[in-house]
């Protein structure tokens, strides 16, 4: 899987971060980073929960 | 599960789809009907105040991804639940085409609140609230007229976004609130008055402690008056061709009055957001009772919505399936967006708690500050530093002291 960001949606809430911190980073620039754009299968939940629960609907997963 | 079972979900509300979603995902296969007494397809409110007044955003980009998932969901929008019937398990509508008898099985109650309005000002053009998607056009198409003043009543979040949002517009502003301090009862008086500085740093006059008496009008349209001014209870009177009115909500519970469920400023739950048997509560509607924070609470919250409509889902899938209902008690959070800053707050604090800004500076509205009450840490509040308000969060999630906290916050 793939983690997409749409960072014209995004607002850095940093929700993502606090759900699946070794994939989201919100830095001091208020700006969000994707640590690990490939996580593995196993870190699918979270990245579903973060999917879920981010308040700008900004993450999609894409399949490879 | 058995087919014919069927759920009603009464709110197409981020909490209503959201249970709605967690029951048809966990493996609901009956019916689940969703009616919902407004108009549009259901929709995302933090918007309404800020990116549709002040960036054009339309409906298309509102709609919940619920909506466009393959829910197999019954949808009856313009259908107002006016009555509840327990013995006979059945909601009573009125839908468009007229009164209508909706039968179920179980039942979620997801109304949420509908904004208070000002006594005596229902004939009154001018004068808006912002709540529903029609609420938030309505204003918009107002704004877009240039007025030349815009006076908003109440320094709450929806009105500091609306400030927010009418400044970003280039237009002139008031922002009369009754308290002498904004937001003191959520966030106490030291960092409301930062709250309350940020709007003036932005070119709005801030009237505090003192409350609307009157509104001045002159004949309008149809019969009706049309606001020209605002008479505060200091004798003053501000000039305004808008008021907008954030004095906060009121929960819609009166379609339930005489149902037999218990109703006190919300629909009372236990612990697990469940009202009676087969009948669960989420959103704003819903009053339970919190463990963590050792009181009854009501929250109105966009992520407590989520929450609470996933945890209302599974407490019917629990019955349904024999499983263990689970206890709903998640900490409290939620942002604010106003002029180009984010306010954050996670917990419950109150205006006595102790608070101590551990990070970044009020001056540059950029800073942490943690709520202590007995040597505990009750809340984090943050302003465009999302990340450590996150990473704060989670220590009330493990109840840290507050000593605790300040020296986490010193390594972030």
């Amino acid at each position: 899987m793939r983690v997409v960001v749409d960072y014209d949606l995004c607002e850095s809430n940093a929700v993502c971060m606090g759900i699946a911190p070794e994939i989201f980073e919100v830095r001091d620039d208020d700006f969000l980073y994707v640590l690990d754009e490939h996580p593995p299968e196993s870190m699918r939940a979270k990245v579903e929960e973060a999917v879920q629960r981010c308040p700008k609907q900004a993450i999609s997963i894409a399949e490879d | 599960m058995d087919r014919s079972h069927t759920t009603l979900v009464v709110g197409a509300s981020l909490a209503g789809m959201h249970a709605a979603r967690t029951l048809r995902n966990g493996g609901h296969t009956g019916r689940i009907v969703v009616l919902d007494a407004d108009r549009h397809t259901p929709y995302d409110k933090p918007p309404l105040s800020k990116q549709v007044l002040a960036q054009g955003w339309g409906p298309e980009r509102l709609t919940l991804p619920a909506v466009d998932e393959e829910l197999d969901l019954d949808l009856r929008l313009s259908t107002r639940a006016v009555g509840l019937d327990l013995d006979e398990r059945t909601v009573s509508v009125e839908a468009l085409a007229g009164p209508e008898r909706f039968e179920f099985d179980t039942l979620v109650l997801a109304t949420g609140a509908a904004a208070r309005r000002l006594p005596g000002t229902d004939d009154v053009d001018g004068v808006h609230v912002v709540r529903t998607l029609d609420d938030a056009l309505g204003l918009r198409a107002e704004l877009e007229a240039r007025p030349g003043r815009v006076v908003v009543v109440g320094a709450g979040f929806i009105g500091a976004e609306v400030a927010a949002s009418c400044r970003a517009l280039g237009l002139e502003v008031t922002v009369v609130e009754a308290l002498p301090v904004p937001l003191e009862r959520v966030l106490g008086a030291e960092m409301g008055a930062v709250c309350g500085r940020l709007h003036v740093e932005h070119g709005v006059d801030l009237r505090l402690g003192t409350g609307v008496d009157h509104f001045d009008t002159v004949p309008g349209e149809g019969g009706r008056r049309r606001v020209v001014g605002v008479a505060l209870t200091d004798g003053t009177v501000v000039p305004a061709e808008v008021v907008v009115v954030g004095i906060g909500v009121s929960v819609t519970t009166s379609w339930l009055e005489g149902s037999g469920l218990t109703l006190d400023d919300g629909v009372v739950c236990d612990e697990t957001l469940l009202a009676a048997p087969g009948v669960v509560a989420a959103g704003d509607v819903a009053r339970y009772p919190s463990a963590r924070f050792g009181q009854s609470l009501r929250v109105e919250h966009w992520e407590h919505a989520v929450q609470g409509g996933e945890a209302a889902g599974r407490r019917l899938l629990a019955d349904l399936r024999g499983d263990e209902p689970q206890r709903f008690d998640p900490v409290p959070w939620f942002w604010s967006d106003q002029y180009d800053r984010k306010l954050q707050l996670a917990g419950r604090p109150a205006p006595t708690d102790h608070v101590e800004v551990v990070h970044g500076s009020t001056e540059e509205f950029r800073f942490v500050a943690l709520y202590g009450r007995e040597g505990r840490l009750v809340g984090v509040l943050g302003m465009n530093r999302p990340r450590h308000v996150i990473q704060l969060r989670a220590l009330l999630d493990d109840g840290a002291s507050f000593d605790e906290a300040c020296a986490r916050a010193a390594t972030l």
